[in-house]
């Protein structure tokens, strides 16, 4: 009760979006807060590097109903607090920080747990991510519910490493194209070589042979096939959906009604939504690390039009801006980017050094209209600050 | 031609450490110079180069390109006299030991004389150093605490830890060595016309970009 207030009155007194100041109380008051929320209830939880809001919202909409979920992307265990208590529903999904699945996953004790992927991602704060891979590792095999479902994707050789220790995981073959992070096995270290969609090391550490899911021209989950026809655009989006329905026909929701509710759904948190600003029309792509910034790059029209990047280096977009150097960005060659957010000039020395025609922008009012609708790249607080600033 | 050469960048390329070849390959092309930049993956051999680049990696990592390094010619090669700029776990690399893993201690390829110790805690943040009166500027992200015996250090540190809190990184007549990691030569462009200088024996025309803006920016919040 005490939690429930507190967000209404963080809301009230508009010091923010009312989750996580509630959050942040509620874990003071009690502890296990968290374990007796979810107690009796059925809980997934989603976690990875990228694609982790998207899926949840994916599964949630899959599902059907009233759902539990922490929609705003607090993903600790503050804002899986705020929206237990918010809503009370039997089906909880739950976005989680891959630096606090183990112990979401023991507080929580879900149905499933849907591991989408890792990659390097603000190392400043989480540091290396093959540790990380350890540290999920060790706790799936300390996880002692043995009905507990693992829903992990089958390409990423971090996240196998991690999830192979489950007898019952449930393999998603599903396209991915980042593996910049796992070149050199995660169990010796030596090469992994990749042969089509097959890898393997010489160690014997290899991509799992019994896979459940497998998303090609269509997707096959459990031997019926569907027809995905995402509104959003991208592939990574369909390796998303792929995972999410996994998850849910491993809690026994129909597929069919699940997909064409999942098909539907035009944008997530802002994400991929078209907004206007000083009369510009604006489609809106959040981008927080290399495999992200690939991802969106792939979807950009070849046309050779304007788009607009905008980076910043706050505390939870990660302080060190080295990764830019870590992103394609040669991929925009072709088109004038224009550059925005407080770390514009290590965006335009990037671009500048990929041979990518760039303008710096000081001053927001001096950028050229255009007729057409520009996409703008954004990592995450200057994904927000242009949400804000924008208008449906 | 002037070849820069990455060395596995597989293993040792965490933190964008793959600015260093860009910047340096394209501040030599901008003055009308024959460069290429050549990559070394896992089971290749080393080719010549005028400049070789060593990143930063994971511990794993850092002691596969360790075991490959030794066993390769890259070892004869700078003891010849061949250039190299090592960053982070490069810096680690070159010298007599380094830890990974806890506190277990592992043999470096002893061409330079320093050893690194695991660090009480993580070095993580902007990393400033004067090198020579002028201002270096990075980022580090590192576990080691490296005492040098009778090696330069490059610089003094005036924000950030990078060796010790008070020194940064080593220099000899062939090595350039720093714990700002990644981009350090897109970011410093003075750093990096210093090193195709030394590497090319020339002098450079000067050569103005947008990363001199970015540099002086840097700067100015640094040294605040």
């Amino acid at each position: 009760m005490a939690v429930r207030t507190v967000n209404r009155l963080s809301r009230l007194s508009r010091r923010g979006s009312g989750t996580v100041v509630g959050g942040r109380v509620g874990m003071k008051i009690a502890p296990d807060l968290v374990s007796s929320l979810t107690s009796g209830r059925c809980v997934i939880l989603v976690s990875g590097t990228n694609g982790k809001t998207t899926t949840t919202s994916m599964i949630v909409a899959g599902w059907g109903g009233s759902v539990t979920t922490n929609e705003t992307g607090s993903n600790m265990p503050a804002g899986h607090v705020a929206a237990l208590v918010e809503s009370k529903n039997e089906h909880v999904v739950l976005e989680v920080d891959e630096g606090w699945l183990a112990g979401t996953l023991a507080s929580t004790r879900p149905s499933v747990v849907v591991l989408l992927n890792l990659s390097r991602d603000q190392l400043d704060r989480a540091n290396e991510v093959r540790h990380l891979a350890e540290r999920w590792r060790k706790a799936l095999e300390a996880h002692d519910d043995d009905k507990l479902v693992v829903v992990a994707n089958a390409n990423d050789p971090l996240v196998v490493y991690a999830a192979d220790v489950r007898a019952n995981t449930v393999w998603c073959d599903v396209p991915t194209s980042w593996l910049a992070d796992a070149l050199s096995c995660p169990q010796c270290t030596l090469a992994i070589s990749h042969v089509g969609s097959a890898w393997h090391c010489t160690c014997g550490f290899a991509k799992p042979v019994k896979v459940t899911s497998v998303l090609g021209e269509e997707l096959v989950i459990d031997g019926e096939a569907l027809k995905l026809d995402l509104l959003m655009p991208g592939e990574f989006n369909r390796s998303n959906a792929a995972m999410a329905l996994t998850a849910l026909h491993c809690v026994d929701v129909n597929l069919e009604e699940a997909i064409r509710r999942v098909n539907a759904i035009p944008s997530v948190v802002g994400r991929f939504s078209v907004r206007r600003w000083n009369g510009h029309v604006l489609r809106l792509l959040l981008a927080k690390n290399p495999s992200g910034f690939a991802a969106m790059m792939a979807t950009l029209p070849e046309d050779g039009s304007d788009v607009w990047v905008a980076i910043n280096a706050r505390v939870a977009d990660g302080h060190d801006p080295s990764w830019l150097y870590d992103v394609p960005f040669e991929m925009l060659r072709g088109h004038r980017v224009y550059c925005f957010g407080e770390r514009r000039l290590d965006l335009a020395t990037r671009l500048d050094y990929a041979r990518v025609e760039f303008t710096v922008v000081d001053n927001d009012s001096l950028v050229p209209t255009s007729k057409e609708t520009i996409s703008l790249l954004a990592n995450y607080t200057a994904f927000s600050d242009w949400l804000a600033r924008s208008e449906a | 031609m002037t070849t820069i050469c990455i060395l596995y960048p597989d293993l040792l390329g965490t933190y964008g450490d793959g600015g260093n070849g860009l910047a340096a390959v394209e501040r030599a092309r901008r003055r009308g110079l024959e460069a290429e930049l050549v990559s070394v993956g896992l089971g290749d051999e080393v080719p010549d180069a005028s400049l070789y680049l060593l990143g930063g990696g994971e511990d794993g990592p850092q002691r596969l390109a360790t075991d490959l390094l030794r066993g390769s010619s890259f070892v004869s090669r700078v003891r010849d006299g061949a250039n190299v700029l090592a960053v982070c776990a490069g810096l680690q690399i070159l010298g007599m030991t380094f830890c990974v893993e806890g506190d277990d201690e592992f043999e470096g390829l002893g061409l330079v004389d320093v050893v690194t110790l695991r660090g009480e805690r993580r070095s993580v943040g902007e990393l400033a150093s004067r090198v020579d009166g002028q201002l270096l500027v990075g980022f580090e992200n590192h576990g080691g605490r490296t005492t040098l015996h009778g090696v330069d250090a490059l610089g003094t540190v005036i924000k950030g830890r990078g060796n010790d809190g008070t020194l940064d990184g080593y220099r000899t007549k062939n090595i350039w060595a720093t714990y700002a990691h990644g981009p350090v030569l897109a970011m410093n462009p003075w750093f990096c016309d210093e090193i195709l200088a030394a590497v090319l024996g020339a002098e450079l025309e000067p050569l103005t970009s947008v990363a001199d803006q970015l540099y002086q920016e840097r700067c100015r919040v640094l040294s605040a």
